[in-house]
């Protein structure tokens, strides 16, 4: 009998045993089941849509003719197209241009609304407001503020004697506008999150900084900033999908014919209005998906170098 | 996306609107609210049609169906979302409208749509101008997606307390007199600005004027009747380039683009005095300079003749529930009476030949426009129309050399270089 008890374990005795206070199978089954229409739901609106691009990519597809299998063609066209690389430019650029004042804005931002204020709550949910606001509106509004005839931007500069800036005909004064309309919108959204993060910093790192006459600026340096890493990481990584799919605003910001070539010359089309502009107005289905597909992978690059920079500043600490 | 339809927008805003939810708006109209017996027709236009009074009329001699209209305000918005639910094979409405420019394309998927041929539009075709129930119909003569509702005609709108502040004639026979040829046109636009200095210019932009130079000289455009691109070699392309970049170095170009916020601010705040106007534009100007500008235009006949730019037709998508009924629709939109009441209600010149003669279209004018003679004046245009063949890939590479002009106007490149630049995105957007 002692042969028998020292018979060596089945694997399923061994997963039992190896994982104590497991309960019986019906219970794992109804694990998945809860946690399947995540997978169910990606499945049908993230897995699909993306690998049917890459299928579409592979072809020339007319939107309403022939369709026909062109391998890896789209790609290799895409990389001596010229538009393509402008707009790649163009939304890298405004970007940039948007995003960096806007996280030193929302970090300061974030900073004022941690004082004590009188009506405290009032200030939080009003640097709110502008991203509640409809995109749209704010598309079109900004367009009526930057106009070059009847512009209230051209009419304030006026009065210091600048002439009027046709906003939408250069790249730097097109891309300036188009980040000031981004700024508007998303300011005050990440100085909520950097609020918040700000809150769980200890007080006492605050208090003993001050005790050693620390400033307020030296304080924000050495402390806010340092502890507010991962959530900066954090609120980037949004920033870039979010600004690397920039669309509304600069479609807008060309109002009348031709709007979604952003400009006489693309000087402020961005990747995804080029992706558009080939699927509907060119009906380049195929080629538009092969587009898209090199956003998605721009995209996830960037994504892994703000990883790769969150784990070098982690080692440094 | 031609300037046609955009033109036709009810309000911008709407339009940007709607461009913003463009990703959800794809399809999703399900408000079939049939009860019983009720059959709710649906028919997608963009911008005003005019047809109002005409479904009241339809609804009354056929009790139990209801006719919803959605409009669109915005053209290329429009053909996007018609382009994606044909290709779908779902959500397009029983009756849909299709401006000239996109037409060839929707010939590509000509099963997509009910063959009127099989309906017996054949025996009654001369009720529209032959190159209109053409432009319908595919190559091989056997297939027409649409019936024609109405052509865009050419004429010249004015504005005489600019032109009298210029020292130039305002009645509309001597200013026609000014201006037979768009060289004298552009002279007369020198001696206005001259006189006028630099708030005020005589034309609204050069694109507009090239798009009426362009479909006034040519049978062909961009593309010849076997879709092959003759940008570079046609020279109707040329001649019209180089005549509306002349007039905007003349200094006479008030550089706005068309259907922008700014240009639309242009017909309200005086900001040029002359533009070339299809039938369907008069609405349209009439809507974005006012009330207060009323008596203010007037119109007159264009430099070179009568020319199109413009116009529409209706059709019926195969997936439509309700074909019998959606035909007899599009039957009686697009009769003789039809095409009049449109006609009456917004100033869409008819397609229809036989109407050119009748008193009704002959004696009509247009209180807003200082009465001018409208009837005349665009049956006048009408008669001496030509066809134009518009390619499938028509759009996309007009909108490469309207950019390119744009960028030749604005002073951002020079015209030779905007050329090159037409010329090779004009290429890239043909494939």
């Amino acid at each position: 009998m002692a042969t028998l008890t020292s018979t060596p374990a089945t694997p399923a005795q061994r997963r039992r045993r190896a994982r104590p206070g497991r309960g019986p199978r019906g219970e794992q089954v109804a694990g998945y089941a809860f946690i399947s229409p995540f997978f169910l739901v990606f499945a049908v609106f993230g897995l699909f849509p993306l690998l049917f691009t890459f299928w579409v990519s592979l072809h020339d597809w007319s939107l309403l003719g022939d369709r026909s299998w062109s391998g890896l063609g789209n790609y290799s066209k895409l990389l001596g197209d010229d538009h393509f690389w402008n707009a790649l430019r163009n939304t890298l650029g405004i970007f940039v241009l948007a995003t960096v004042p806007q996280l030193l804005l929302s970090l300061v931002l974030a900073q004022l609304l941690n004082q004590r204020l009188r009506a405290r709550t009032l200030w939080r949910m009003g640097v709110l407001l502008p991203n509640i606001t409809s995109i749209a509106a704010v598309g079109i509004i900004f367009t009526l503020l930057f106009a070059r005839d009847f512009g209230l931007v051209n009419w304030l500069l006026g009065h210091v004697g600048v002439e009027p800036i046709a906003w939408q005909q250069h790249r730097w004064s097109s891309w300036l506008a188009i980040s000031v309309m981004v700024d508007w919108r998303w300011t005050g959204y990440n100085a909520l999150i950097f609020l918040a993060a700000l809150q769980a910093v200890p007080r006492e790192l605050y208090d003993a900084a001050s005790i050693d006459g620390a400033g307020p600026v030296q304080q924000f340096r050495h402390i806010t900033v340092p502890m507010l890493r991962p959530t900066i990481v954090f609120v980037t990584l949004v920033a870039t999908i979010g600004g690397m799919q920039l669309f509304t605003e600069p479609l807008l910001f060309n109002s009348g014919a031709n709007a979604i070539t952003g400009g006489t010359t693309r000087q402020f089309q961005t990747l995804t209005m080029y992706v558009y502009e080939q699927a509907f107005t060119g009906q380049e289905f195929g080629y538009a998906s092969s587009v898209a597909w090199v956003m998605f992978i721009v995209i996830a690059l960037i994504g892994a170098l703000n990883a790769l920079l969150l784990r070098r500043l982690r080692g440094v600490q | 996306m031609t300037l046609h339809t955009r033109a036709r927008r009810t309000a911008a805003a709407a339009g940007l609107l709607l461009l913003a939810a463009a990703g959800l708006a794809g399809c999703g109209d399900d408000a079939d609210g049939a009860s019983g017996s009720d059959t709710t027709l649906r028919v997608s236009v963009f911008g005003n049609f005019g047809y109002e009074d005409l479904y009241k009329q339809f609804e009354r001699d056929h009790p139990g169906v209801k006719i919803v209209e959605t409009s669109e305000g915005d053209l290329g918005q429009y053909n996007t979302q018609l382009t994606q639910k044909i290709a779908a094979g779902s959500g397009a409405g029983d009756v849909v409208a299709i401006e000239e420019g996109q037409v060839v394309n929707f010939l590509q998927s000509a099963d997509k749509f009910v063959n009127f041929q099989e309906h017996g539009s054949n025996d009654h075709k001369d009720q529209w101008l032959d190159w209109k129930y053409a432009q319908a119909t595919t190559a091989d003569g056997k297939d027409t997606i649409g019936l024609g509702t109405d052509v865009g005609g050419l004429a010249m709108c004015y504005r005489k307390d600019l032109f009298e502040q210029a020292g130039l004639p305002t009645d509309r026979e001597q200013v026609a007199a000014l201006w037979p040829t768009w060289d004298a046109f552009t002279q007369v636009g020198e001696q206005f600005q001259d006189a006028m200095g630099d708030d005020v210019h005589f034309i609204d932009s050069a694109t507009n004027t090239y798009n009426s130079i362009l479909m006034q000289t040519a049978d062909e455009t961009y593309f010849d009747h076997d879709n092959k691109l003759i940008i570079d070699s046609n020279p109707a392309v040329q001649n019209a380039w180089d005549t509306a970049l002349a007039m905007s170095d003349a200094g006479i170009s008030a550089k706005l683009k068309s259907f922008s916020n700014e240009w639309n601010a242009g017909f309200k705040n005086g900001a040029f005095a002359t533009i070339a106007c299809p039938a369907w534009m008069t609405s349209y100007i009439e809507e974005q300079a006012g009330d207060e500008n009323a008596g203010k235009w007037d119109i007159t006949t264009v430099p070179g003749g009568g020319g199109n730019w413009g116009g529409s037709f209706l059709a019926v998508p195969t997936v439509s529930k309700h074909q019998d009924l959606a035909l007899e629709l599009v039957d009686f939109l697009t009769s003789a009476d039809g095409q009049m009441g449109a006609f009456e209600a917004v100033g869409n010149l008819p397609s229809n030949p036989t109407l050119y003669d009748t008193p009704a279209l002959k004696d009509a004018t247009n209180e807003y426009f200082s009465d001018a003679p409208i009837g005349q004046l665009f049956v006048a245009g009408a008669s001496s129309l030509k066809p134009v063949y518009l390619g499938a890939k028509n759009q996309p590479v007009r909108d490469a050399v309207e950019n390119a002009m744009r960028s030749a106007e604005n002073g951002e490149k020079s015209s030779s270089e905007a050329w090159d630049t037409a010329v090779s995105d004009a290429e890239a957007a043909a494939g």
